[in-house]
């Protein structure tokens, strides 16, 4: 049987969703819900609200539902915390037959205060999941009461599985973190340090970015360098405390823009704190964010003190990047990512690497960055939302794809079609972000497009040919 | 530290921490690939879906397709019924498998989708076929999930069609990896057997690198065995918790005699297999696993030592752990905690009634969870933990010495391409259990201590 033949051309459906540059159309179709039947990559509303509430290190995250929701959000995300350990434990209400037909707020009640007189945490997370949304439990009314009995705050996530996609979780959560930072304000008001007057004038927050393999620690050691504080990080490595202290920060800057859009509005609208969108992927956008910073910081020393660490990390790691870029150049990359921000980011940074991307599509792209996409992109990209394994597949073998970046389902895809793979996701076992991480980042792909092992790939040939065939990566 | 767990042992009787289970839908899905050409569907929210088939591709390291209703608030209230009927029709026009494999999943189930009635509207094309299982996970565990999802293989495709049973043997593996089901298929055959084994997961989620993607692989059970599986003389049901409602069933169904085993892990069980053959078939034993038998036996004088009153904590799913129990205390061991995520008292009273033969005084627990294991190791310490991956945080906290057993194994490769079943099975769970001792004996031994011939 050849490969996936039986999968043919995309269904009628899906045409609007998928697009070619230079052809046609400048926008796709994005946000819409999967088709039914289809084998789609996509998440939940629980997925994504978990995604951007769990790196909070020393809340409790419990959620409440069936136990297979909380056993795949057990531990699996890779952000690293400096200190808290909480969030890697797995909290479930574990409900029974018994609790869809009488309801689980007694139970859900009951957890919450073994969990807080055994853990003593600064708050709660309590997660609907989809069957809650269905059995209708007054997770407002069981949190409240849970809270005022224990003085710390017990916040319920509006997450029900199927009322949206993964960005409604992100909102969801948001929400969360927007209740989180209210009363931190609040009681500042209380206490008399309220107002513009109270913020650190330099201070900065640094949205969307989630500290996998400690990449926010690397942005925050930028950033102190050359004198600007990071006041609260969402989320990585954050805590209850340093959530509830992000009222004071002067400006708020954003990478992951898909998470992140909703609260920054919000913080904006509510407080008054500006935004600038940032990406510290690959080396032109890491020293343009940096310099946009310091500039709308607008003190000189620090715009200079920007301008001496671009020029030396830039003249540390541009040999290095010139030596992958000579060996790499013209190889082929095809990218499936969850957001469109970090597409645009990796498409610039293939650029940088002499590496031509023949496909890219995202999970939850939005319109706009659709558009930037298909200006950015060359000729012939095909540029899709919200694939499924099939089409990748389709696409990849017939632009010849050498290397494909994306997340843990897609990653047996390419090795089966014996094609080269980067995790730019929760897998990612190197930091990727800033100077140190585009070098990891050539590092990463250079390693996996010239492995010996695409020589053994092509299994059949080396009977037939009487010797080792060559995969299409190798060197 | 990760280490959070307290060690006062106190009731908790709201919720889990740490689960040692997981959901029935994943058992399901695993259950549908081990069908030639079918591809599981999951009737419920896409979110699930995507859940299942990411530990599972975490655990395989292959690709796992699966087809999603992708329900949405409309359906929540209204039921599932129109996604189903689009599900269906999309997924032989797109995909085109042989089978599909509905599940439904816990919302599915809550609004009480009522799958059989939606299946008489749905139009399958000619040659196709559908199957179904009910799958709640407010019940059971994935274990429950696999057992189900067989039992509407023997429902839908078994068949009595002849006067005679014929001289063939069905098998049911139970939840076990693919290298397992080979070795398994390889020890029948050795016996002069063909075996119809169901679900057979091999090449389908070990399959070969070819180059080239596959959403269907070679592998799985094709439904022509199963259909005959209606016709042979007996069901070796391997794992009371995977396997017997569903050789039960075909019993009832189709008069096959049920043979209950346990997993055939280590040598009294792998023995019972053999007998089960023997008797059941009048064969010798092949001198080739006799073979066998002789090389471990070999293999357990020579390191009886090493393990010899070694106390060990054990979890993961209900057949493996209470086959590996018979195992460790065959090596002379103390299994003196032991736990299943899964309910069920009877894992509770096979494994206690083994521990009580063997005079040792020990923990067992069903429906538990490694919070709660955790604290019986801190207050009862182990020389050896085994376990899922899930396990580490333990080994760490308690700096025990660790082998990898189960699903899900998320942070090692290779284990699910070979078999810890059989003989051969057992020589390398020694290997594997040794190692690790003796590892840590020399990691722990003083200059003066050290030694070359262990
Ligand atoms: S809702 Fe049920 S089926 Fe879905 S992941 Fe949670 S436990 Fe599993
Ligand atoms: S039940 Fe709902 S919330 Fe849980 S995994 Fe499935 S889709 Fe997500």
């Amino acid at each position: 049987m050849r490969a996936g033949k039986e999968t043919g051309m995309p269904i009628a459906e899906r045409f609007e969703s998928i697009g070619r540059k230079g052809r046609q159309k400048k926008t796709l179709r994005c946000g819409a819900d999967s088709l039914a039947g289809s084998v789609s990559q996509r998440a939940c509303v629980y997925c994504g609200a978990r995604v951007v509430l769990n790196p909070v290190t020393d809340a409790v995250h419990l959620v409440h539902g069936p136990i297979g929701c909380a056993v795949y959000t057990w531990d699996i995300r890779g952000s690293l915390s400096s200190d808290a350990e909480l969030y890697r434990s797995s909290f479930s209400t574990d409900l029974k037959e018994r609790d869809v037909v009488f309801g689980g707020e007694e139970k859900l009640t009951r957890a919450i205060d073994q969990l807080v007189e055994k853990y003593h945490p600064p708050v709660v997370f309590v997660y609907s999941t989809c069957i809650v949304g269905v059995i209708g439990d007054d997770l407002e009314a069981v949190c409240k009461s849970a809270s005022r009995r224990h003085a710390i705050e017990v916040i319920p996530v509006e997450s029900t599985g199927f009322s949206g996609n993964k960005a409604d979780g992100y909102r969801a959560a948001c929400d969360v973190l927007m209740r989180v930072i209210a009363s931190g304000q609040r009681e500042r008001e209380e206490a008399g340090e309220s107002g513009s007057s109270s913020r650190d004038e330099l201070a900065i927050n640094y949205l969307g970015d989630f500290n996998l393999a400690g990449e926010a620690w690397i942005i925050r050691d930028y950033f102190r360098e050359i004198g600007i504080p990071v006041n609260t990080v969402f989320t990585g490595d954050s805590t209850y405390e340093s959530i509830r202290g992000a009222g004071r920060a002067r400006l708020n800057i954003m990478q992951c823009a898909g998470s992140m859009n909703y609260l920054a509005g919000k913080m904006e609208e509510q407080f008054g704190i500006p935004c600038l969108q940032v990406s510290f992927v690959g080396l032109t956008d890491t020293a343009d964010s940096l310099r946009r910073v310091a500039a709308f910081l607008g003190d000189e020393k620090i715009c200079w003190r920007a301008e001496e660490l671009i020029a030396r990390e830039s003249e540390k790691v541009k040999p290095l990047i010139r030596e992958y870029r000579r060996k790499m150049k013209g190889k082929k990359a095809a990218i499936y990512v969850g957001g469109g921000f970090k597409a645009i980011s990796l498409v610039r940074q293939f650029g940088e690497l002499g590496i031509d991307v023949v496909m890219v599509g995202t999970q939850t792209g939005r319109k706009e960055e659709y558009e930037t996409l298909f200006d950015l992109a060359s000729e012939g990209t095909v540029i899709l939302d919200d694939a499924n394994p099939s089409e990748l597949e389709k696409f990849m073998v017939e632009e010849g794809a050498d290397l494909l970046v994306g997340g843990v389902k897609e990653r047996p895809l390419a090795y089966k079609l014996g094609v080269a793979f980067i995790d730019h996701n929760h897998d990612r076992k190197h930091p990727l972000s800033g100077f140190t991480g585009a070098v990891n980042f050539a590092g990463e792909v250079y390693t996996t497009l010239f492995s010996p092992v695409w020589k053994f790939t092509r299994g059949g040939e080396v009977w037939e040919n009487g010797g080792y065939s060559y995969g299409r990566a190798s060197c | 530290m990760l280490d959070s767990t307290p060690k006062e042992l106190k009731e908790r009787r709201f919720g889990v921490i740490n689960p040692a289970k997981t959901c029935q839908p994943l058992g399901a899905m695993y259950a549908a690939l081990g069908l030639h050409r079918c591809l599981p569907h999951s009737h419920g929210s896409q979110g699930c879906c995507s859940y299942h088939r990411m530990h599972l591709t975490r655990h395989f390291r292959d690709p796992i397709m699966a087809s999603t209703s992708s329900f949405t608030e409309g359906s929540s209230i209204f039921g599932g019924a129109a996604n189903l009927k689009t599900a269906i029709r999309n997924v032989f026009e797109i995909y085109n498998p042989d089978i599909v494999a509905i599940h439904t999943t816990c919302l599915s189930e809550t609004i009480g989708d009522d799958l059989p009635s939606f299946l008489g509207t749905i139009d399958i094309p000619a040659g196709k076929r559908i199957i179904h299982a009910n799958t709640p996970s407010y019940a059971g565990s994935h274990i429950t999930g696999f057992s189900s999802m067989t039992r509407a293989m023997v429902d839908y495709f078994a068949e009595a069609s002849l006067p005679e049973k014929k001289e063939q043997v069905n098998v049911l593996p139970g939840f076990v990896n693919p290298g397992d089901m080979r070795e398994i298929k390889r020890i029948v055959r050795t016996m002069g057997l063909e075996p119809i084994l169901f679900p057979d997961t091999a090449g389908v989620v070990d399959a070969p690198m070819t180059g080239q993607f596959s959403m269907y692989p070679e592998g799985g059970a094709r439904v022509e065995k199963i259909i005959d599986a209606g016709n042979s003389r007996y069901t070796l049901a391997l794992g009371l918790f995977a396997s017997s409602d569903p050789a039960m069933l075909l019993e009832r169904k189709c008069g096959v005699e049920e043979i209950l085993l346990k997993t055939p892990i280590g040598i009294k069980a792998t023995d019972n297999l053999l007998m089960a053959l023997r008797f059941g078939f009048l064969r010798e034993i092949s001198p080739e696993l006799a073979e066998e038998r002789g090389q471990l036996v070999d293999i357990m004088t020579d390191t009886h030592f090493h393990f010899h009153g070694k106390k060990v904590a054990l979890f993961g799913d209900p057949d493996i752990v209470s086959a590996l129990t018979e195992f460790l205390l065959s090596l002379g061991m103390q299994p003196v905690h032991v736990l299943t995520g899964t309910p069920g008292k009877a894992f509770e009273n096979e494994v206690g009634t083994m521990l009580e033969e063997a005079g040792i005084r020990g923990r067992v627990k069903a429906g538990g969870d490694l919070f709660e294991f955790h604290q019986w190791i801190k207050n009862e310490p182990v020389d050896l933990l085994i376990g899922n991956t899930y396990g580490k945080y333990i080994a760490r906290a308690e700096d025990i010495p660790f082998v990898r057993m189960g699903f899900p194994n998320l942070d090692r490769s290779v284990h699910s391409y070979l078999p810890v079943v059989g003989y051969k099975g057992a020589m390398r769970i020694i290997e594997m259990v040794s190692n690790a001792l003796l590892d840590r004996v020399d990691r722990d031994a003083l200059d003066e201590d050290f030694e070359l011939v262990m």
